[in-house]
């Protein structure tokens, strides 16, 4: 029955002269997000709204699906096209539909139709009038509120005549493309996809690095970053996974600082060589998953530690969320099944029994130079080791 | 250079199964079940996979079945008795080291109202007997006891067992889980009381997917699977004839030369034995107290303590240098629970983490396993050193 649909966006609608870039950009995504779905899709602007047009067949509830995932749309709207083929045929039609989509008749309604066509015999207000009587005389059930219809179906009068009524909810935020690009340390936890989700939501474009301990972490634990930047990616757009091989810098930091600071000063060689990699790849900040006191290298003080070795903003859009917050977006997105699975991640393998969680910047400053002979090579050559990734949706 | 010492959890193909099994899948493709001649001829493999295996185990071609692997048959065993012989009792006697596949089928039939028994077993993963005879009551409808256990390589008294099982009740059902030690030993079925006989082709250089179930005649056994009644109406589902051609290839292969395989898996176990008691901080599992050269356990596994390092870490540290090993059995190493076994032996919780199983085919050799040898002698002093403190 549906042939097309018709997005909404939100934030978009009150862009001024730059506004088409936004559009562009929607439609891109709009596109990637179809690139793996069933059907071939037409996707244009027309008159100032995006239509995917569905040619031939395709597979409604994947389109939706691949569709809810786009940032910038707010509102999906299925959408039959009718030839049009008089205004009789047009009232059958109409209660036909209604009938399709809403089986329990005992609901309020109202037409709003506009002519695009302005040579259409009726005028807007006439086909309003008329085709609701049509709808009344044929479920006499329905009855007609024009403040607060249950059901807005909407008629637009174009070459064809476009019906809808229903709208599904989108993800909101922007189209990913618009607001340039950060990079995200991804773990293998619940936290850091959230993250990455949520700035990507904002229309930033995500670039992640993830930090690999062989012997101490394991191929599968890359597999399943790999595996949770391509959920990620459904979302977000193709994902460039820089892979870091941190275990000699973990190995020396772990012989020459007191065991206590390993984590906070491990985290600070992260931060480090993520902002490396951002300059070389264009991103304008850095996204952690981290939430405050969740564990010891993130309470105020541990994060005065890590954020101090980086210029660029790091960005933290869990920071004030609860652990059960960041689990129920996680399972809402589709990261939590895979970040659950039992491999170890690089930031747990060493991690001390009682690790300092008010560190002092002074000392583990002062502690940090204990590293000097050596550090500068370790961290040259994991930089020049690094391996890309590639991700995007299967 | 490639040390494959995960043998216990599957084997390289011998390449004349592979060869056989090409030419099954892309020309004597039929389904045995079909009339004509191309099924007949598909059919054929089958009667000679029954004769073949009859003639192993020395048992008759009609009570060999061939099914999806060692858990299907091991399920089938004990799911298809326990409701086959219900009014004749609800108790069934296992070990606490069985693998997970009879483990979680008992649990399954205790959920469903039967009465199970789990024997303790010594610090070398033995049952002993007393504790059977014991466990046996009236009730007891099937005891279930592997051949050779998977992470420790115990070998259990079958023999005696099914002796002893039958001298007190001849009703008593029989199951032997010899998924590890088929191949590895002469079994034989009728000699040694067993009534059911569970063994898996990929454990023997055969392909995954295809187990055997040894069935003898007189006993009361109902499907787990239904659908066209193949075989005898007791496993329904088309006959997977490549899987168990290339199942038979690979058992007749082995049986050829099999003493003298089995010595030489001796002879390698012992030597790489000797090699890891050169290290510091090694305790060797479930060998017997008077036979330090691994006599009397299974001739391919090698399981070690390795203080100070964490087997996973230990596990990736060999898989740099192209050595593969398993961290406890590879069935348990998906979950982060330690093994079942270890703990039964007695081993102690800092060392359960710190378990490693290697385990031998005929493929292995005395190179290889100096290499890894070598390997670890370089690696473990490093592992130490950094852990957590």
């Amino acid at each position: 029955m549906f042939a097309a649909f018709l997005i909404k966006y939100a934030e978009i609608g009150v862009k001024g002269k730059n506004r088409h870039l936004f559009e562009d950009a929607l439609m891109h995504q709009i596109k990637y997000a179809l690139k793996k779905c069933e059907g071939k899709f037409l996707i244009h602007k027309s008159q100032g709204r995006i239509y995917v047009d569905c040619q031939g067949e395709f597979d409604y509830d994947e389109t939706v699906d691949c569709l809810k995932k786009v940032f910038g749309i707010s509102g999906i709207c299925p959408v039959v096209y009718v030839e049009d083929e008089g205004f009789e045929k047009l009232c059958d039609t109409v209660v036909r539909y209604v009938d399709d989509v809403y089986s329990d008749k005992n609901r309020t309604f109202k037409v709003h139709a506009r002519r695009a066509r302005k040579d259409y015999p009726k005028e807007s207000m006439e086909i309003n009038a008329d085709l609701g009587e049509a709808i009344l005389n044929a479920y006499p059930e329905m009855s007609v509120d024009v403040h607060e219809p249950d059901i807005l179906l909407c008629v637009e009068i174009r070459e064809k005549i476009y019906l809808y009524s229903e709208t599904i909810p989108g993800p909101g935020g922007m189209p990913v493309g618009t607001g340039g690009k950060a990079m995200l340390l991804l773990s293998g936890g619940i936290d850091s996809p959230v993250a990455g989700y949520m700035i990507a939501k904002r229309g930033v474009k995500i670039d992640a690095v993830y930090f690999h301990a062989p012997p101490y972490t394991s191929e599968r634990a890359k597999q399943k970053v790999v595996d949770l930047a391509r959920i990620v990616s459904a979302y977000a757009g193709p994902i460039w996974l820089h892979v870091i091989n941190f275990t000699d810098i973990q190995l020396y930091i772990h012989e020459k600082c007191p065991h206590e600071e390993l984590t906070i000063i491990m985290r600070r060689y992260m931060m480090r060589i993520a902002e490396h990699i951002a300059g070389e790849t264009g991103c304008l900040g850095l996204i952690t998953g981290e939430s405050i006191g969740q564990v010891a290298s993130q309470t105020l003080n541990s994060l005065v530690a890590t954020n101090e070795v980086c210029e660029l903003p790091v960005y933290r859009p869990l920071i004030g969320f609860d652990k059960q917050e960041i689990v129920e977006a996680a399972q809402k997105i589709g990261t939590f099944e895979t970040s659950i699975l039992p491999y170890e991640d690089c930031c747990t393998i060493f991690v001390a029994k009682h690790p300092v969680i008010k560190p002092n910047l002074n000392i583990i400053r002062r502690h940090e130079h204990n590293l000097d002979e050596g550090i500068e090579d370790l961290v040259k050559t994991a930089l020049e080791r690094k391996e890309l990734i590639v991700v995007e949706i299967e | 250079m490639e040390v494959y010492l995960d043998n216990s959890a599957t084997t390289r193909v011998f390449p004349e199964v592979a060869e056989l099994m090409v030419k099954i899948m892309c020309e004597d493709y039929g389904n045995p079940s079909s009339l004509h001649l191309k099924g007949v001829q598909a059919e054929q493999y089958l009667r000679q996979a029954k004769g073949s295996f009859a003639r192993l185990l020395k048992v008759n071609e009609k009570e060999i079945f061939f099914t999806s692997g060692g858990t299907e048959s091991d399920n089938m065993a004990l799911t298809g008795c326990a409701f086959a012989n219900r009014r004749r009792g609800n108790h069934l006697i296992t070990t606490m080291i069985e693998h997970p596949a009879v483990l979680n089928t008992m649990r399954y039939l205790e959920s469903v109202g039967y009465r199970v028994t789990y024997l303790p077993v010594d610090v070398c993963g033995r049952i002993a007997l007393e504790d059977l005879q014991r466990a046996m009551t009236p009730d007891t409808i099937l005891v279930s006891v592997m051949h050779t256990n998977n992470e420790i390589g115990a070998l259990q008294p079958i023999a005696e067992a099914g002796a002893l099982i039958k001298r007190i009740n001849p009703n008593t059902l029989f199951h032997v889980d010899a998924v590890q030690g088929f191949g590895k030993a002469k079994i034989h079925p009728k000699k040694m009381g067993i009534d059911l006989l569970s063994a898996s082709a990929h454990k023997i250089h055969g392909p995954k997917g295809v187990g055997l179930l040894y069935i003898g005649e007189k006993v009361k056994i109902q499907p787990i699977i239904y659908g066209g009644g193949q075989q005898m109406n007791l496993r329904s589902g088309t006959d997977n004839v490549p899987g168990i051609a290339g199942f038979t290839k690979a058992a007749e292969l082995l049986y050829e030369h099999y003493e003298d395989d089995v010595k030489r898996l001796y002879q390698c176990k012992h030597y790489f034995m000797d090699g890891l008691r050169k290290l510091d901080g090694v305790k060797l599992n479930g060998l017997l107290p008077d036979r330090p050269d691994g006599g009397g356990t299974a001739p391919h596994i090698v399981s070690a303590s390795i203080s100070g390092v964490r087997s996973e870490v230990l596990l990736h540290a060999l898989e740099e240098d192209g050595i593969y090993v398993s961290a406890g059995s590879a069935c348990a190493a998906r979950k982060p629970q330690p093994s079942v076994t270890l703990k039964a032996i007695g081993i102690e919780k800092p060392l359960l983490e710190s378990t490693i199983r290697f385990s031998f085919s005929v493929y292995t050799t005395a190179e290889e396993l100096d290499y890894t040898l070598r390997t670890m002698y370089g690696k473990i002093p490093m592992l130490r050193k950094y852990t957590r403190r």
